[in-house]
């Protein structure tokens, strides 16, 4: 969770600057949050994963293994361990990079999340790309028209993006863009025939595409991402606008926004310079929440549009009682969060003045 | 502010650039399925539905048989065999000249190693061949090459000779490029790990990759020895969960092939002038198993009853036409020994005074589990409410897959909706499962659908046993068709259909060969126009 609030606080950090002991122990003691953070997620999810009334070795030898077969898995996987033991071990394995192996595709775990967490962060990437930029403006529109009918117009829009749901919203997509209008390429990263020209160095096509600069493959792999992100886009766009309105709409009833308009300030740059320059610190925690959310995969999503997300992965060994691959992935969302929430941090302290 | 909203306009009408006009690679077949049961595809190990067609598609077997005529039996990489006078000893006369993708020739110690390998890494498909009596103990002594083309199997126990050789045409059978799987050996594994993700087979094809969740890619091989090559370069398997998805990529033609559409799906895609349909029967059975320890359900009445309850033709009709038709043997259409009989059919008067009989006029309330997704759910509500016309009151649990299954082998069920395909081309595999309980103890070591159900069967279990002993096929056949007959009259499983396997296919395409097992859902005849 980012630490600025809402109303944008100050950011831990700053009232210490001059006093380097006690940003160490700030530095310390983050450190020290992280990791427990961690162990209590690891915690949390391992005893989920293992009160789930699902048995384990199902996924590794599926259902006519004979019984001596079944038990020597058993063990193999350390299943007939006392629970406290079996965290212990995975705990300790983890500490020395060991994520284990997936027992429903056989690979380790980290090099599966190497292959579908990409696939996410393209498709979270662009996704939200189109939410703010749409968003934002949407928003500030908003707020500037309040009350009259773009305002209204606007909340529609926002409200059908919650309402409908986004299995549907995505089949309709296709049915309307790929196969009617042919505007948009269709389910999976690719086509099949441009597969396998570029050598995944980042798994992000768009990316590895453009530095290879093979335009025809980064031409398809938007094709195939744009509408996947629109959808997901969508649901961003949402909420971002509706926090963007009424963000605003706070701002604008403050007194400098009188004294600009009355100083003859041109109404665009009381709206978007000084107006909306104050709403970036709250907007920001905004966006990067939806953007964390995104980065967990969206498994509906996913499976409309087959594209091979860390959120597919995640249900899929859920379902399997996967210990491995479902602490991996959780790892890599705990991951994620507190990534974003650094990165939210340092972009405080880039729009917001008083925090540099 | 008018700019910006034209600019916005702008950047959204430039997404809708058109895109080419789909169509896949002349040399390359392309299909949506849902393939994410894959665990490995080392033919030691695969199990799993689509595992078992990658490996069917890559590996070849000492024997196979028919498609047509699965009573058949043919020469696959044995050009003879026989049976020895003592009844256990087999020998197998390979053929000469033919190579592995990797160029290695093959002989009969690749045969040699690769049974013995399946029998010491004994993984899930173990059993077939380790149900012959062979251990790793045993095993170097039983299965050997006695030269470079012969090789000698002795099994533990005179049984059926077709029995061994059905066992030895499932995939566990398939036959490995010895030396390139050993050069990939790792602390005693037999190139298990390595297997898992690569070939080495004498097949039609070769393994190119395997992405686990996402696709797999075989690519044709040109040593290949049998007849005619494949015409086509390249087969492209994708994993796509979602029927509706595989259906619009068959109708844009990204996809030439569509494995998992529904029926409403199939209904749609044979509007569509540009897609044809094939299908093919396959050996699952979809069946509901009433467990014995439930007390209502422990009464034959009860058990009779509820078969009269079901509306079978309803439900073909309705629910599952194309994929499943009525069937109410367990032993499949095809196999020796399979029976045709039809005695149950929706009968509401019949059913209620079976259960007036077993003192339950007015009905009774039991649970069932039901698996998430196509078809279990549609057929369980169906099922729900003919019940119901004769008061059994039958609430549904929904769960996901292994959840249900995990429930079911711990015989906490009432009743489980499940579909049982069989593990090789031989009656005795689904006669031991839905007719052998050889022990009813929740401690057993053998825990057949039949255990599961807690249905206590000695007489019945003796039965089949020596039915899976018989040398005599017609004699075999008869003692099958008798226990099926049996089974449907007082058995706790209410059989109702048998499934049919349907692809959808762009028109330009055609050739996929869908056999009576997943192994047999051959490439090698595809052809693209």
């Amino acid at each position: 969770m980012p630490t600025g609030s809402a109303a944008g606080t100050v950011p831990p950090g700053r009232k210490h600057r001059f006093l380097p002991g006690a940003a160490f122990s700030a530095t310390f003691r983050l450190i020290l949050a992280v990791l427990l953070t961690f162990f209590g997620l690891l915690l949390v999810t391992f005893l989920i994963g293992r009160v789930v009334p699902i048995d384990p070795v199902l996924a590794a030898v599926g259902d006519r293994a004979p019984a001596e077969v079944y038990e020597r898995v058993r063990s193999e996987l350390g299943l007939d361990l006392p629970l406290y033991h079996q965290f212990y071990i995975y705990v300790v394995k983890v500490l020395q990079g060991d994520f284990g192996r997936s027992v429903s595709t056989s690979n380790l775990v980290i090099d599966d999340i190497a292959r579908f967490f990409p696939a996410t962060l393209e498709l979270a990437t662009v996704a939200t790309i189109i939410g703010v930029a749409l968003g934002i403006p949407m928003g500030v529109f908003a707020a500037v028209h309040r009350d009259r009918w773009p305002d209204q117009l606007i909340r529609v829009v926002g409200l059908v993006g919650y309402s409908i749901p986004v299995f549907w919203l995505g089949l309709v997509g296709l049915v309307v863009f790929y196969v009617k209008l042919g505007w948009v390429a269709g389910p999976g990263r690719l086509d099949i025939g441009f597969e396998d020209i570029v050598q995944p160095v980042t798994g992000v096509i768009l990316f590895d595409s453009a530095m290879a600069g093979e335009w025809d493959v980064f031409v398809n792999a938007f094709d195939h991402v744009i509408l996947p992100a629109a959808i997901l886009g969508y649901f961003s766009l949402a909420y971002i606008s509706r926090m963007t309105r009424s963000f605003m709409i706070e701002q604008l009833r403050q007194e400098y926004v009188t004294t600009a308009r009355v100083k003859g300030m041109s109404e665009a740059r009381v709206i978007w310079r000084h107006a909306l320059g104050n709403v970036m610190v709250p907007l920001i925690t905004v966006i990067a929440l939806s953007y964390a959310q995104l980065l967990e995969g969206s498994v509906l999503t996913e499976t409309v549009f087959a594209w091979p997300g860390l959120g597919q992965y995640i249900t899929n060994s859920l379902l399997n009682a996967d210990m491995n691959a479902v602490l991996g992935g959780t790892i890599v969302v705990g991951c994620v969060f507190i990534g974003i929430n650094l990165l939210s941090d340092l972009l405080y302290r880039l729009v917001d003045p008083r925090a540099r | 502010m008018k700019k910006l909203a034209i600019l916005l306009l702008a950047g959204a009408m430039s997404v809708g650039a058109p895109a080419v006009e789909a169509a896949t690679p002349k040399d390359t077949v392309v299909m949506a399925k849902q393939i994410d049961d894959i665990i490995s595809l080392d033919p030691a190990e695969s199990f799993e539905f689509s595992g078992s067609e990658v490996a069917g598609n890559i590996y070849d077997r000492l024997i196979d048989y028919d498609l047509n005529d699965v009573s058949q039996l043919r020469g696959q990489l044995a050009e003879t065999w026989y049976i020895g006078s003592d009844g256990k000893t087999y020998t197998f006369k390979l053929r000469r000249g033919i190579k592995f993708a990797s160029g290695n020739p093959m002989t009969a110690r690749d045969a040699e190693y690769s049974l013995q390998r399946a029998v010491i890494l004994n993984k899930s498909p173990g059993f077939i061949l380790t149900q012959f009596g062979f251990t790793k103990d045993n095993v170097k002594e039983r299965i050997k090459a006695t030269d470079d083309y012969t090789l000698v199997i002795q099994t533990a126990d005179e049984v059926a000779p077709t029995l061994f050789y059905y066992c030895l045409t499932a995939v566990v059978g398939g036959v490995i490029d010895s030396k390139l799987v050993q050069s990939h050996e790792k602390d005693g594994d037999f190139g298990n790990a390595w297997l898992k993700t690569n070939s080495a087979g004498s097949g039609p094809f070769k393994l190119v990759s395997w992405k686990a969740n996402e696709a797999y890619t075989l690519e044709r091989n040109d040593n290949y020895w049998g007849g005619s090559k494949p015409s086509i370069k390249r087969v492209v398997v994708r994993h796509i969960a979602e029927p509706a998805t595989q259906l619009l990529l068959l109708t844009k033609g990204d996809i030439d092939y569509a494995r998992n559409l529904t029926k409403d799906q199939i209904d749609a895609a044979k509007k569509d002038g540009n897609l044809a349909i094939q299908s093919g029967l396959k050996g699952a059975i979809l069946y509901l198993g009433l467990n014995q320890k439930n007390q209502y359900l422990a009464k034959p009445e009860v058990r009779e009853a509820l078969k009269y309850l079901v509306d079978y033709d309803g439900i073909e009709k309705n629910i599952v036409g194309g994929r499943f038709a009525v069937h109410q043997a367990f032993l499949p259409r095809g196999f020796l020994g399979a029976i045709d009989d039809k005695p149950y059919k929706y009968d509401l008067a019949k059913a209620k005074a079976l259960l007036a009989k077993a003192g339950l006029a007015d009905g009774f309330p039991v649970t069932m589990d039901v698996r998430n997704g196509s078809p279990y759910t549609d057929i369980a509500q169906a099922v729900q409410a003919s019940w119901a016309q004769a008061g059994v009151k039958l609430t549904l649990i929904p769960g996901d897959g292994k959840r249900t299954l995990t429930k079911y082998r711990a015989r906490d069920h009432d009743i489980y909706i499940g579909q049982w395909g069989p593990d090789y081309q031989d009656p005795h595999t689904n006669a031991e499962t839905f007719a052998m309980n050889v022990d009813n103890s929740d401690t057993a070591k053998s825990k057949t659908l039949a255990w599961r159900n807690s249905w206590d069967i000695p007489e019945m279990t003796k039965v089949t046993l020596a039915a899976s002993r018989e040398k005599d096929a017609k004699k075999r056949a008869a003692a099958y068709e008798a226990i099926e007959r049996e089974h449907q009259k007082t058995s706790p499983f209410v059989t109702m259909f048998q499934e049919t396997e349907v692809a959808a296919h762009r028109k330009n395409v055609d050739g996929l060969i869908i056999g009576p097992s997943f192994d047999n859902n051959l490439y090698m005849a595809l052809k693209k126009k």
